[in-house]
């Protein structure tokens, strides 16, 4: 096996492990192909076990003969191991930077991981795509260009990637659709395609009007015509209006991130710093920004009963944020863990979203960023912002959104790897790997995603924008930088108000009932 | 009623202040308030505001559709009317003009207001906080500290209470002497006594040291103060202001304490900001935040430039290391500023609230705020602007200190009995002019007015609807486990406290409280457990002859309940329109 070379000291004894907000653990250090693990060989004392995957960089200090390892996450987590003997650390900090580069995706935990549950529904089978467009009643119509599309074969010269959705019935009498793409291949000179303009079209009855949301500004759209691409021209598409909403490309998001992270592990304690180093790193624009497209489109189909085709360069990335965020705001079913997942599933892994590129490093990547971007994360921030402003409105909470991310940068899992079906496909995950939805939807598990406060709600939700309803997402961001013991505690307390409160319902409707059964038994006596 | 020249409108337009949206109704103007009613009969909103609420009123130029009028509120509430005739415009204009610049404390709203109470009941809400109580609970008198009756009559200081605590070793010639020596006479004086450890914290003004000048009798002033605790051989002296402000005053004959001419002190700087940067600095972040389509980088960019979180975090800091200084090394410390009735009271109240429990819930919170600001000469009035003012006087120091707060509140959720409402309401109250607790400069000047006969206490109002104030997760026993807090003072703790300055923008607001969907749910329990208690006595067998008079009694009532709570579940709010809670939407009049 491989991963024997890699592993040049596979044991080490007397490790300190320092980690915020934690004691001290010594203990012994050993390395397997996939995880870092340190166990103080104690029983009540937590051991430490870390994906290989999970680790963005690490960085090496010597003191003396003391080597020290600082280990930092892809969630965000910093950790320090103390290793006596320069050699022993030596050897270690080369193998964790060895096993957590891994090229080859065959070679990924998710390929050797077997469940220690018993799956009893399967992920892989759960979200097929035709099962999610069932109540579509105007399928017959978009069916066949839907079906391939779909399944990510996308024709050459042509709009890739074209999915749709509808908004459902319950909230707009006028059937309006949304639907997302890539750009059209206009170029220079204005090349026009009628098929895409049939398709297009199509989409609209007469007299109905739809809007084109280009998430790229007007000069970028109009840049892009010089390498193939364009946007539509509205002569093309005469029931169309093309609204442009800039929002920043993948590649600044990564260095949005970095800087975002830098900030909030800054111990300077310094209020005019921390203030100016939030700017500067853009990430709470780029919030604000993506939320307000996002509305921008809920709006043009609740409000102006019209469809909407949402698209930037690819389609794969600001485009997915502002259709799936769209989708949350409109639709109820999408506030529940199964319509969230079938939304992640539909509106990320099937729409194409390259999570393999896009997650293969996160913020404390020292190399030249290639294609990572933290376009999944941002999205979830996203719908974490709606959740602060309708906390009563998902059925889950804050911690399903956070295992999202963390599954996203390193997982057991096999959903989130590859880039797009067809990899997927290739990967032969389903076959291989154990499917997240497949342990996420175990009850034991559910338990621990759901919200006290949920109650189904089947109102459009209109989060608000302005930047000082928006929030820096701590528990992500300063998850690992403060204790949250009393924050925790209250939280719990606010779940005990709410479970004594069913108990005492409960308790009251069966008095009730005793009650009622005592007096029918009991009334032919009363009247002797 | 005689500046009152038109008092009612029709067809008047509210703007938003932050959309497009307008909704018309009409304007009365009565002596004590403005009032708007949305002519839409359906979801007929009504806006109150009080005259003393009132900041500045400003007439801006002729619109096609009408005359706008733009009325800025001390509660942070901005309205925009748009009159659709110049001369009604005017009118309103000019009766708000008189209106809100009260020429004399008889003109207030506290002493036309009646709660429709008796005499009785008005002499036992003032009752309800007893300043003497208050120091016994700490432990005062006692053998290191009495009750002095030199400030009796108010002749050796105007600004403190009668009643004052100094050191037992204090005699009457060194506390004259001290008072002779401090700006506006304010020598030191007990404010908390930790208990556990005999330390002291003690408040006072500059002394007029100058460059040279010397005070024996201040110098044992400090001595007794430090010889009253066995437990340190030395006490700090804090000075809150910059060092530069404290250097400064010198050349005015004032200045700081000379470590030479003290033994035993710990002279430090604290480095809290002016009442002038004060106010310059909310009034930089009321502009960002007032900004329509504000941008976040100009919302960061903004906040930061206002320095208005810095300063918040400022007095934080002063108040962590007060209470380390008394109940980590057991040292008394000795707080001031220059007269020692803003920054003073801001990190005195803080610190204490930090290191006792009793301040964090709501009567003891009453009993900080009467201690440490009312009764030690917070200069309300003043800095409130109750009264014609003196813009220069003017300053957030009291909103800074309620902030404070409620950073605390949101890192240690479970340890204060109340919620942020309570401490909206109480700023509210503070400008409305409404109670008598907050008029005037000093308790002389409030007793010269004859307050308590004449106007009523806040705090039995704030009493009496109490269960809106209340924070649902509040433990009592968080005390125990946290006598005494310990706040992290790193920047990303402080945050913009949103439901304080954008109290009325409806829109800035999560559309969902989870404080009031569990303030709900905690009366409901409370409604559920009696009806349970019902429910079972009634249906126990063995008293089932005597149950059949209380079953038909006890189902109703208990009907009744249930029915009360299926009614507040089903009329929950819909989140397109959630108002906010106790938005403190309108006066009681």
């Amino acid at each position: 096996m491989e991963f024997a070379e890699l592993i040049k000291t596979p044991r080490v004894d007397g490790v300190v492990l320092h980690r915020p907000f934690m004691p001290t653990v010594e203990g012994t250090l050993c390395l397997t192909g996939h995880h870092l693990i340190l166990s103080s060989r104690q029983d009540n004392t937590e051991e430490l076990w870390l994906l290989h995957a999970n680790i963005d960089s690490i960085e090496k200090r010597f003191v003396g003969s003391l080597g020290t390892i600082i280990v930092k996450c892809k969630d965000l987590r910093v950790i320090q191991l103390d290793i006596p003997g320069m050699e022993e650390c030596l050897n270690i900090a080369s193998s964790i930077e060895a096993l957590s580069t891994l090229d080859s995706v065959s070679l990924m935990y998710p390929f050797f991981y077997r469940p220690l549950f018993e799956v009893i529904e399967d992920g892989w089978q759960l979200f097929v795509p035709e099962e999610a467009f069932k109540d579509l009643e105007s399928m017959v119509l978009f069916y066949p260009w839907n079906e391939t599309t779909l399944f990510g074969l996308p024709k050459e010269d042509e709009e890739d990637n074209i999915a749709l959705w509808s908004a459902e019935s319950a909230f707009t009498v006028d059937e309006a659709v949304m639907m997302r793409a890539a750009q059209p291949l206009t170029g220079t000179n204005g090349r026009r395609c009628k098929e895409d303009e049939k398709l297009i079209n199509a989409t609209l009855c007469a007299g109905k009007r739809g809007y084109i949301i280009d998430t790229r500004t007007i000069a970028v759209a109009q840049q892009a015509k010089t390498r193939g691409g364009g946007f539509e021209q509205e002569a093309n598409y005469p029931q169309w209006r093309r609204i442009h909403k800039a929002i920043e490309r993948s590649n600044v998001l990564q260095d949005s991130l970095i800087k975002l992270v830098e900030a909030c592990n800054d111990q300077s304690h310094s209020m005019d710093r921390w203030l100016s180093k939030l700017e500067a790193s853009n990430w709470q624009s780029k919030v604000k920004e993506i939320l307000t497209t996002a509305c921008l489109a809920a709006q043009c189909i609740d409000r102006e009963g019209a469809s909407v085709l949402v698209h930037g360069t690819e389609g794969t990335d600001s485009t997915l944020q502002v259709t799936s965020l769209a989708q949350i705001i409109l639709d109820p079913a999408c506030r529940t863990i199964r319509g969230f997942e079938v939304l992640i599933e539909r509106e990320w892994l099937q729409a194409g979203h390259p999570f393999q590129q896009r997650c293969a490093q996160s913020a404390y990547s020292n190399g030249k960023p290639r294609s990572e971007a933290p376009v999944f994360l941002l999205f979830l921030d996203c719908v974490w912002q709606i959740l602060r402003q309708f906390p009563c409105s998902f059925q889950f909470n804050e911690n399903l959104l956070i295992m999202f991310f963390e599954h996203a940068y390193a997982s057991q899992f096999g959903t989130f790897l590859g880039n797009c079906v067809a990899e997927r496909v290739k990967l032969q995950l389903s076959q291989k790997t154990v499917s997240l939805w497949s342990w996420v939807n175990r009850p034991q598990e559910l338990e621990r995603f759901l919200n006290p406060l949920y109650e189904p709600n089947n109102l459009v939700i209109w989060p608000s924008v302005a930047p000082q309803s928006l929030l820096l997402w701590e528990g992500v961001f300063l998850r690992w930088n403060r204790s949250t013991k009393c924050l925790d505690e209250a939280c719990q307390e606010m779940v005990h108000i709410i479970e004594y409160n069913k108990e005492l319902q409960n308790k009251v409707n069966s008095l009730r009932r005793q009650l009622a059964q005592l007096e029918t038994e009991d009334s032919p006596l009363q009247t002797p | 009623m005689e500046h009152i020249r038109t008092p009612k409108v029709e067809q008047v337009k509210l703007l938003d202040r932050f959309s497009n949206k307008s909704v018309t109704g009409t304007l009365h103007l009565t002596a004590t308030h403005l009032i708007f009613v949305e002519s839409n009969s359906t979801s007929a909103q009504e806006i109150w505001i009080l005259h003393h609420h009132i900041a500045s009123v400003e007439k801006l130029s002729l619109k096609t559709n009408g005359c706008p009028l733009l009325i800025q509120c001390r509660n942070f509430r901005l309205v925009h009317f748009v009159i659709p005739r110049e001369r009604d415009c005017h009118d309103i204009y000019s009766s708000l003009l008189r209106l809100l610049r009260p020429v004399s404390y008889d003109e207030l709203y506290a002493f036309s207001y009646n709660p429709k109470q008796n005499d009785q009941q008005r002499e036992e809400g003032w009752q309800l906080i007893d300043l003497a109580a208050e120091f016994e609970r700490m432990g005062v008198p006692c053998d290191q500290w009495q009750l002095t009756d030199v400030n009796r009559e108010y002749k050796v200081c105007k600004t403190y209470p009668r009643d004052l605590y100094v050191p037992i070793m204090a005699s009457k010639p060194i506390i004259v002497g001290s008072s002779k020596f401090r700006s506006k006479g304010r020598f030191p004086v007990l404010t908390y006594f930790y208990q556990e450890k005999k330390a002291a914290v003690c408040r006072c003004s500059q002394p007029l040291s100058g460059f040279s000048a010397r005070c024996l009798e201040d110098e044992h002033m400090l001595q007794a103060i430090s010889k009253a605790n066995h437990n340190s051989r030395y006490i700090y002296v804090m000075d809150t202001r910059p060092k530069l402000n404290a250097l400064a005053n010198r050349a005015a004959g004032k200045g700081y304490e000379n470590e030479d001419n003290y033994s035993n002190i710990r002279f430090q700087f604290v480095g809290i900001e002016n009442i002038h940067v004060m106010r310059g600095s909310l009034q930089k972040l009321l502009e960002v935040v007032g900004t329509r389509s504000l941008s976040m980088t100009d919302y960061l960019v903004g906040l930061e430039n206002s320095g208005w979180l810095r300063h918040i975090k400022a007095i934080m800091d002063a108040a962590i290391f007060l209470a380390k200084a008394v109940t980590v090394e057991g040292a008394s410390v000795l707080v001031h500023c220059s007269d020692g009735w803003d920054r003073t009271a801001q990190v005195c109240a803080l610190g204490s609230l930090l290191m006792d429990p009793y301040y964090r819930t709501i009567k003891g919170f009453m009993v900080l705020i009467e201690k440490d600001w009312i009764s030690f000469g917070h200069k309300f009035a003043d800095r409130c602007d109750q009264l014609d003012p003196d813009p220069k006087e003017v300053s957030p120091i009291f909103t800074q200190f309620l902030e404070c707060v409620w950073q605390l509140t949101e890192q240690f959720p479970q340890a204060f009995e109340f919620s942020e409402w309570f401490l909206i309401q109480i700023h509210e109250h503070v400008h409305s002019c409404q109670f008598g607790n907050f008029l005037g400069n000093s308790q002389r000047q409030r007793e010269d007015l004859q307050l308590k006969e004449r106007t009523y206490s806040l705090w039995a109002h704030l009493l009496s609807e109490k269960q809106n104030y209340l924070n649902p997760v509040y433990s009592p026993s968080f005390a125990e486990s946290h006598p005494v807090l310990e706040p992290s003072t790193q920047a990303y703790h402080f945050k913009f406290w949103r439901n304080m300055y954008h109290q009325y923008d409806r829109s800035m607001h999560p559309r969902q409280s989870i404080l009031k969907h569990v303030l709900t749910l905690k009366d409901s329990n409370r409604e559920l457990e009696g009806t349970v208690q019902a429910l079972k006595t009634v249906s126990s067998p063995q008293e089932f002859v005597q149950c059949e008079y209380i079953s038909t009694k006890g189902s109703s009532a208990t009907e009744n309940g249930y029915g009360e709570l299926m009614g507040s579940f089903g009329s929950k709010n819909e989140p397109g329109a959630v108002t906010l809670e106790f938005g403190v939407a309108r006066m009681t009049c």
